[in-house]
C-alpha cells in the first residue's frame, strides 16, 4: 500500500471541504478509525514504523460547522464566520499538526489530548491548541440557525431544577459573559460530582474537561467571535446568542449523554 | 527623615517579607526589645514603593490600620454597569463617603486627533478602543474605588496597590488597562516610525545585538501572546527591598533593556520595570482593521506609528531613576558601614589573663 503525503489544509485548497460525518462532542472523536469513506489521499496515517515514507501526515483535522457560513445571519454575520472558523479555527488545526510531528503525544482522541497535554495545571505548548480546536468544535455544534427560544421537556426541567427558572439562567449566563475579563470562554457543563448543571467562566483555551465537568454549551468570548458583529457590546452578542443561536437539540442530547455518564457512571469494562 | 530611617517600614511588601527587614544591630546596652519590626499585620499591602517621601507619610498613617482585606476594602465585585449580582450585595458596608469629583480619574484623550493615525490604524477602530473600551475602564475604575482606600491615589500608584502582589483586587484590572491605554497612546504619533537614536539605540544594540533583533524579539512577543495581552520594551532596573541583598559586582549592564509580554492588564510596573513602549495585542486593538492578521498590524505599529522620541525621552527618566535609587542603595549601605564601624566594641567575657595557673 503506498502511502500518500497528505499536505496541511491551506485555505486556498479545497481538500478540507469534504464533510466529516459530525461526530458528537462527548463521544470518541477519533479521526484515526472512524470508519468512514475518505478520499485515498486524506487517509491519516502515521508512518514512524515504515522506513520507506519518512513523511509524517496531519493528525487532526478542521471539521466544518453544521451549517453553511451565512446561516447565522443575522446574529453572527458570515464575514465573521469565514474568519472565525477559516482563519483561527484553521490555524489552531494547522499549528496543533505541525506541533505533533514527532512528537509522542500519538494516539490520542482529541479528549484525551487536551487532558494529558493540560499536565494538571501545567500545560505544555500544546494544549492551546488542542484545546483550542476542541473548544471551537463544541463551540460550532452549539448553534443553528434559528436556534433559540425555549428547550423543551428535561432539559428545561433540569434548568429550571438547578437555576431556579430558565431566565435565571439566562442571566447568569449572559452575566458571566460579560463579567469575564481577557479572552476565554463561558459555558454550561453538569458536575459530575454535584450531578448538577452550572454556569462556568474560563479564561484562554481551559475547558472543563481538564477539571472532569462535562460541558454543554459553550460561548466563545475571545474578541474575535464577536468584535466585527458587535464591537465591545458583549452583552447583546451573549444575549442574542441565547435567545437565538443556541441549538437546543444538540444540548438535549449532549445532556442525555452527559446524564447518562453520571448516573451509570463510566462503563465499567469486565476483564477476564 | 525620621521614618524613613528606624521605624522606615518595607513599604510594598507584604507580611512575610516584612520579617526580612533590615536589622539594625541592637542598641548598645543590652538586649532590649528589637526595633524597627514592623508587624505583618501593620504593613498595608497597598502601598507601593515609588515616591520614598510622600510614601513614608502615608505609610505612617496606613501602618495603624491592619492589611485591608478586599471586604473591608468595600470593592463592589462587578462593574456597576452589568447586570447586579447576588455576591455584591454584602459589600457595600464600608464607610462611603462622598465621591469628590477632584478624586476620581478622567478619560485622557490620545495626544492627537483620532483620524491621526489613519490609515494604519482607522479612525472608527481608534474612537472605539478609546472611546468605549477605555471609557469604560474609567467608569467602572471610578465607581469601583469610591470611598476606598485607593480613591485619590496617582494612577501609577493605584496599578501597584491594587494588584496586590499578585492576588488583585477588582479595581486592578480598571486601572491598569488605563494606565497601559494612556501608555499606549503616547507611544505612538502620526507619522511615527524610522529608527531610534541615540541612548536609545546605544542601549538597545547593547543589549540585543541590533536594532532589527530587537524589533524581531518585540514582534516575537507580541505574536505569541496567546489570548489578550501586550507586548513591552521595558528598562529593568530593578532590585530587591532587602537591606543586605548587596550586588558584589555592580556594573552598569545590570540595567538593560529586556522585551517583555503580559497577558491581559498585566504590565511591567508590576515587576519594578520602567516600560518604554507598548503593543496592545488584544484583539479589539487590531480586529477592525486588520481581522486576524496580527502580524501585518504588529508591523505596521513599528514601521509606521511608533514614536521613538517618546520612548527615548521614557528612558531617560528611568535611567534618572535608576541612577537615583541606586545613590539611596549607596547611601544606605554606607550608613550601615558607619554604624558597624562607629559602634562601641562589644563587651566579651573572657577569662583571665592567668589563665596558665589553672594548668599548673
Amino acid at each position: 500500500m503506498r502511502f500518500q503525503l497528505l499536505r496541511s489544509p491551506s485555505p486556498s485548497s479545497s481538500c478540507c471541504g469534504y464533510q466529516i460525518p459530525f461526530q458528537p462532542s462527548n463521544g470518541v472523536l477519533l479521526l484515526r478509525s472512524s470508519p468512514m469513506k475518505i478520499p485515498k489521499s486524506h487517509t491519516k496515517k502515521k508512518l514512524s514504523q515504515s522506513r520507506r515514507a519518512s513523511e509524517v501526515l496531519a493528525y487532526y483535522g478542521l471539521t466544518t460547522p453544521p451549517y453553511k457560513l451565512d446561516a447565522l445571519e443575522p446574529y453572527m454575520s458570515k464575514r465573521t464566520l469565514e474568519l472565525h472558523w477559516g482563519e483561527h479555527h484553521r490555524h489552531y488545526v494547522d499549528s496543533l499538526n505541525k506541533q505533533l510531528t514527532n512528537s509522542p503525544l500519538y494516539g490520542y482522541t482529541m479528549e484525551e489530548l487536551i487532558k494529558v497535554t493540560y499536565n494538571n495545571g501545567n500545560p505544555i505548548p500544546e494544549f492551546n491548541n488542542a484545546a483550542q480546536v476542541w473548544n471551537h468544535d463544541f463551540f460550532w455544534e452549539s448553534m443553528q440557525p434559528d436556534g433559540g427560544n425555549l428547550p423543551c421537556g428535561g432539559l428545561l426541567q433540569q434548568i429550571e431544577k438547578d437555576f431556579g427558572s430558565f431566565s435565571n439562567f439566562r442571566d447568569e449566563f449572559v452575566h458571566s459573559a460579560m463579567t469575564l475579563f481577557g479572552s476565554g470562554w463561558v459555558w454550561l457543563i453538569l458536575k459530575t460530582n454535584e450531578r448538577r448543571l452550572s454556569v462556568v467562566r474560563t479564561s484562554n483555551a481551559i475547558c472543563p474537561l481538564v477539571w472532569g465537568d462535562i460541558p454543554i454549551i459553550c460561548l466563545d468570548m475571545w474578541e474575535h467571535a464577536y468584535y466585527l458583529d458587535y464591537k465591545d457590546d458583549k452583552r447583546t452578542y451573549a444575549i442574542n446568542f441565547i435567545d437565538h443561536l443556541v441549538s437546543w437539540h444538540a444540548v438535549t442530547s449532549r445532556m442525555m449523554r452527559a446524564e447518562a455518564f453520571v448516573n451509570l457512571g463510566e462503563p465499567k469494562i469486565p476483564v477476564a | 527623615m525620621a521614618a524613613a530611617s528606624v521605624g522606615a517600614p518595607l513599604l510594598g511588601l507584604g507580611g512575610a517579607e516584612a520579617t526580612l527587614s533590615r536589622l539594625r544591630p541592637p542598641p548598645p546596652g543590652g538586649h532590649e526589645s528589637i526595633p524597627l519590626r514592623r508587624s505583618a499585620a501593620a504593613v498595608a499591602a497597598s502601598i507601593p514603593r515609588r515616591r520614598e517621601s510622600l510614601r513614608s507619610e502615608r505609610a505612617s498613617v496606613a501602618s495603624s490600620r491592619k492589611t485591608p482585606t478586599r471586604a473591608m476594602l468595600g470593592f463592589p465585585s462587578l462593574c456597576p454597569t452589568s447586570l447586579p449580582s447576588r455576591q455584591s450585595r454584602g459589600r457595600n458596608n464600608v464607610r462611603r463617603r462622598a465621591p469628590v469629583a477632584a478624586a476620581l480619574l478622567e478619560l485622557k484623550p490620545p495626544p492627537y486627533p483620532l483620524d491621526a493615525l489613519e490609515p494604519h490604524l482607522s479612525r472608527e477602530a481608534v474612537e472605539h478602543h478609546w472611546g468605549r473600551h477605555q471609557r469604560s475602564h474609567v467608569d467602572c475604575l471610578n465607581a469601583a474605588i469610591a470611598g476606598t482606600q485607593l480613591e485619590g491615589m496617582e494612577l501609577e500608584d493605584m496599578v501597584v496597590a491594587a494588584y496586590n502582589k499578585g492576588d488583585p483586587h477588582p479595581p486592578f484590572v480598571h486601572a491598569a488597562q488605563i494606565w497601559n491605554h494612556d501608555f499606549f497612546w503616547q507611544s505612538m504619533k502620526p507619522g511615527g516610525g524610522g529608527e531610534p537614536s541615540g541612548r536609545l539605540m546605544e542601549l538597545i544594540e547593547r543589549d540585543f545585538g541590533s536594532y532589527e533583533r530587537m524589533i524581531k524579539e518585540l514582534k516575537h512577543a507580541a505574536l505569541t501572546q496567546f489570548g489578550s495581552g501586550w507586548a513591552w520594551l521595558a528598562y529593568k532596573a530593578n532590585r530587591l527591598e532587602v537591606g543586605n541583598a548587596v550586588n558584589p559586582c555592580p556594573s552598569e549592564k545590570d540595567n538593560k533593556l529586556v522585551v517583555a509580554k503580559t497577558p491581559n492588564a498585566v504590565n511591567p510596573l508590576l515587576w519594578d520595570y520602567s516600560p518604554l513602549l507598548a503593543i496592545d495585542v488584544w484583539e479589539h486593538a487590531y480586529y477592525l482593521d486588520y481581522e486576524n492578521r496580527r502580524a501585518d498590524y504588529v508591523s505596521t505599529f513599528l514601521d509606521k506609528l511608533v514614536s521613538w522620541e517618546v520612548v527615548s525621552s521614557r528612558l531617560e527618566n528611568a535611567i534618572n531613576r535608576a541612577t537615583e535609587r541606586a545613590k539611596v542603595d549607596e547611601k544606605r549601605r554606607q550608613d550601615d558601614d558607619v554604624e558597624a564601624t562607629s559602634r562601641k566594641p562589644v563587651e566579651m567575657y573572657l577569662d583571665s589573663d592567668n589563665d596558665d595557673s589553672e594548668t599548673e
